[in-house]
């Protein structure tokens, strides 16, 4: 198995995008990744595209031969399909481009993401990502997503006293990272108040602890790490992709506080790229919800668990603490169509081991760690890049 | 000996005082409390229906005494609302319980429709034709917002099982009487039912009770003195007192089946649940006279003597009657607007 | 019009019923066809096994944005529930108010309406839970 870098990245803005279509956002992000990476489409070898629910948002499947079709790649009939695993799509798409350089099946590779959730109205949006959890037997008895994440919340705060003032601390974060990020769905902060005092949306939760529904597209281009430097001055190498899963219901789990999917990409995570906590300078923690970024951070061993919160308490999460988090302003500002985050993570990361994240820019960062989710912590996908 | 062998209730938590109803209509509360007798009735939840009643009532008759579902041949649910018009309720009960051999339709008549459903099992357990069979009586009747009936249109069910083996209570006999009488109606697509208004006393109400019951009194050659209980149709708190005096009954026999002026009027629910609430205090040898009446109209009779099997009969594993009724929660008229969907229709 | 979906689990949702292992014993619910704990050997041996609708309440949620077809019930409580025989059911609460929900709460399983496929739809049954009052009173007078 050879090692992987990531010689090009790209994507579009998160937010709103009534006049784009489904593949004009993958396009875009396809296209930027490409001239990033200084190549054109005859260089590109296969195509992993990830995607939770085109087919139920904007009736359109087989994604992965759309979105390689209307990126000029069609006459190539390169191999082109799509990802899915719920919020965790093209992470898990980027985990399949990886494997598929790092066999030496294929040396350049084309992974994005991309989801257009603006299409229809919130209650049919809220019922589709409910797709992520187990149908028959969570959602037809009335949880919504939200629902299961507020039901871990209140099982955390139980066990470990946590208070929904000290949750609301990692929104209100988010947002300060958010407002540096131009490319973000939201680039406002926010107090603490306007956290506790949004409309409810599960009880303890509130519309501000829950990432908002957005349209985007991110990618990447990968190539074998012995002939990055031929593409780019600053490849970044992906020292480690790593995957795990767990019972698809929080009623089949032994406990509502850890997930065993997270703990275990993890370990693999650290171990396949010989760091451990310590050595990470910047993370992006998939808080679809505030409470699975606090169990995420705890599961990923920069916290015990139960103390997870004590790091935005002592205002470590900060872009220029001891570990960022969220510095793109997360899934909560940065944005979240779902199919497209893992890969929109990624990205960030990249800028920052570039040194080419602006404002926002985390000093010195060497080392970056992405989480990215399906479900309710169901599969975990850990991508951990650094600086050749 | 056939009888019944178990028997169960519900009746929804939600209640609604009349003198709130009254509010809502300008009407001073003493027209339904003194007036009609009621001083609450009972509210279905958004998400009850005669079907869910029926079952709660059911397993509560199954937590007192277990009847296998492979031994029941019959269901039969009796109710003014069931839930299709079209898909019996008593096929949903046959796949609850697992009775999938059993003779299986749903009745309707009014108020009556839970006491037929009894006459029809009695019937098929005399004849030999099953060993057991059920009997239900539900309902989560309605009434046009601001119509009297709106005072006691309630909601609850009772289930009955009925066979040869441990009887509880005997049914020594049943008899009917029924006319073609008008008092109460509602045609097909109308949404409320009608009524004509004083015509639903003398010609409907007290006429086919007193026939019925005289019949059965005669024909089993007892007086009103013979019975230690007596169970009336009770549309209000007031009309099983009257009809009562009117047979020779006293108010101390009618009492513990008298359930309207807290829970209001379950239709066909009525009079089985008031006869559950007498079986749920009665002893070896008691006897009880249940009267039912139905709109349209008629009355079916019951001449019912509890046995000394009841002793052996585990009643505290199932909720009695009086209990369910003292268990409350008010609700205000918006809030009984919302649960009856009355409000006009939210899109989903 | 959804009908084969919904019919295909009515016995699993009407009576609670589950599936138990014969050779672990674990019991799971909702049902089944191989345990996770003991892999192709449970294949073609789990049997059925009906829980008794006992249970507490291991953690809650009062939910404001509804499910589509809950609108009615807003707001309405969700909750996971864990039972004595061992797994955990996520259900609604009702017949309570909100406040008086709390972690712990002894629970009991009620046969109410879940949804309905619209007007002209099939209606769909199942299991929610209302407060076990016989286990609250027991409690508070011991």
């Amino acid at each position: 198995m050879r090692e992987v870098a990531i010689i090009g990245a790209g994507e579009t803005k998160y937010g709103e995008h009534w006049e784009k279509s489904l593949r004009d956002l993958a396009v875009e992000a396809g296209l930027k990744a490409l001239e990033d990476a200084g190549i054109y489409a005859e260089d590109i070898q296969a195509l992993f595209g990830g995607n939770m629910s085109a087919g139920s948002f904007v009736r359109q499947d087989h994604v992965g031969a759309l979105i390689a079709d209307f990126t000029g790649l069609a006459e190539t009939q390169i191999p082109a399909f799509r990802v899915e695993a719920a919020c965790a799509s093209s992470a898990a798409a980027l985990h399949a481009g990886y494997l598929a350089v790092a066999s030496g099946m294929y040396d350049i590779v084309l992974v994005g993401g991309v989801e257009k959730m603006t299409d229809l109205p919130g209650e049919m949006v809220t019922d589709i990502l409910a797709g992520a959890a187990d149908r028959e037997w969570e959602v037809f008895f009335g949880a919504t997503f939200p629902a299961l994440g507020a039901m871990m919340a209140r099982r955390y705060m139980h066990e470990f006293g946590l208070t929904i003032e000290q949750l609301s601390l990692l929104p209100v974060i988010a947002h300060k990272h958010g407002a540096m990020n131009p490319d973000a769905h939201f680039q406002r902060e926010i107090t603490l108040e306007q956290v506790l005092n949004a409309p409810m949306v599960a009880d303890p939760l509130t519309l501000m602890h829950c990432s908002p529904v957005s349209d985007g597209g991110a990618a990447v281009v990968l190539a074998p790490a012995e002939i990055a430097k031929k593409y780019t001055d600053s490849p970044i190498k992906i020292a480690a992709s790593t995957v795990a899963n767990d019972y698809i219901s929080l009623h089949s789990r032994p406990s509502l506080v850890e997930s065993p999917s997270t703990t275990i990409a993890g370990k693999k995570a650290y171990k396949m790229a010989k760091k451990e906590p310590k050595d990470i300078d910047l993370v992006e923690i998939h808080d679809a919800f505030s409470i699975i970024a606090l169990e995420g951070l705890e599961d990923l061993g920069f916290a015990k668990k139960g103390e997870g919160i004590k790091l935005a308490e002592e205002g470590q999460l900060y872009y220029d603490g001891d570990l960022p988090y969220n510095v793109s302003g997360g899934l909560k500002a940065k944005g979240h169509p779902v199919g497209a985050t893992g890969v929109g993570q990624v990205v960030e990361i990249v800028k920052h081991l570039r040194n080419e994240a602006g404002k926002r820019q985390v000093p010195d960062a060497r080392v970056g760690l992405a989480h990215n989710v399906g479900g309710t912590m169901t599969t975990s996908v850990i991508h951990i890049l650094e600086v050749m | 000996m056939v009888g019944i062998v178990t028997y169960g209730s519900y009746i929804p938590i939600y209640r609604i005082k009349t003198a709130e109803i009254a509010r809502m209509w300008g009407d001073k509360p003493e027209h339904p409390e003194n007036g009609l007798g009621i001083l609450s009735k009972s509210v279905p939840g958004c998400d009850e229906d005669a079907a869910t009643i029926a079952v709660e009532a059911l397993r509560n008759a199954l937590k007192r005494k277990k009847i296998p579902g492979n031994k029941i041949g019959a269901i039969f649910v009796g109710s003014e609302s069931h839930p299709y018009a079209v898909k019996p309720t008593a096929s949903l009960i046959a796949e609850v319980v697992g009775a999938y051999k059993a003779h299986a339709a749903d009745l309707e008549f009014a108020c009556k429709a839970g006491t037929a459903a009894m006459q029809n099992v009695y019937a098929m357990v005399k004849a030999g034709m099953i060993e057991y069979g059920i009997a239900i009586g539900t309902d989560t009747s309605q009434g046009q917002p601001g119509d009297a009936l709106d005072y006691s249109a309630s909601a609850g069910g009772t289930a009955f099982i009925i066979g040869k083996d441990e009887v509880i209570a005997e049914i020594n006999d049943t008899v009917s009487y029924v006319t073609d009488t008008p008092d109460f109606w509602r045609r097909e697509g109308q949404r409320y039912p009608s009524h004509g208004g004083r015509f639903t006393g003398e010609p409907a109400y007290f006429k086919h009770i007193i026939s019925a019951a005289k019949i059965l009194m005669e024909k089993v050659g007892t007086s009103p003195h013979d019975y230690n209980y007596v169970v009336f149709h009770q549309p209000n708190g007031k009309f099983p007192y009257r009809v009562g005096k009117r047979l020779g009954f006293t108010k101390d026999q009618i009492k513990q089946g008298l359930l309207t002026p807290y829970i209001g009027n379950t239709y066909s629910g009525a009079t089985p649940t008031g006869l559950s609430a007498v079986l749920d205090v009665a002893k070896p040898g008691d006897r009880i006279l249940a009267v039912s009446f139905g709109s349209g109209a008629g009355s079916d009779a019951f001449d019912i003597t509890v046995t000394d099997e009841i002793e052996n009969f585990n009643r505290d594993a199932a909720p009695k009657v009086w209990d369910m009724i003292k268990r409350t929660r008010y609700v205000d008229y918006a809030m009984y607007l919302k649960f009856r969907r009355m409000i006009v229709e939210v899109n989903e | 019009m959804v009908v084969p979906r919904f019919w295909r689990e009515r016995r699993y949702r009407y009576n609670l019923i589950g599936t138990r292992c014969p050779e672990c014993g674990t019991v799971y619910f909702p049902p089944r066809n191989v345990c996770p704990k003991c892999g192709r050997k449970s294949v073609g041996k789990m049997e059925e096994f009906q829980l008794s609708g006992k249970g507490k309440i291991y953690s809650y949620t009062i939910v404001h944005q509804n499910v589509l077809g809950f609108k009615y019930q807003r707001p309405y409580v969700m909750a996971i529930i864990e039972t004595p025989e061992g797994p955990k059911v996520t259900g609604q609460i009702v017949d309570v108010e909100p406040e008086e929900v709390h972690i712990g709460m002894p629970v009991k399983a009620v046969f109410r309406r879940i949804a309905e496929d619209g007007k002209a739809g099939i209606i769909q049954y199942g299991y929610k839970f209302v407060p076990d009052w016989e286990e609250i009173e027991k409690i508070a007078r011991p």
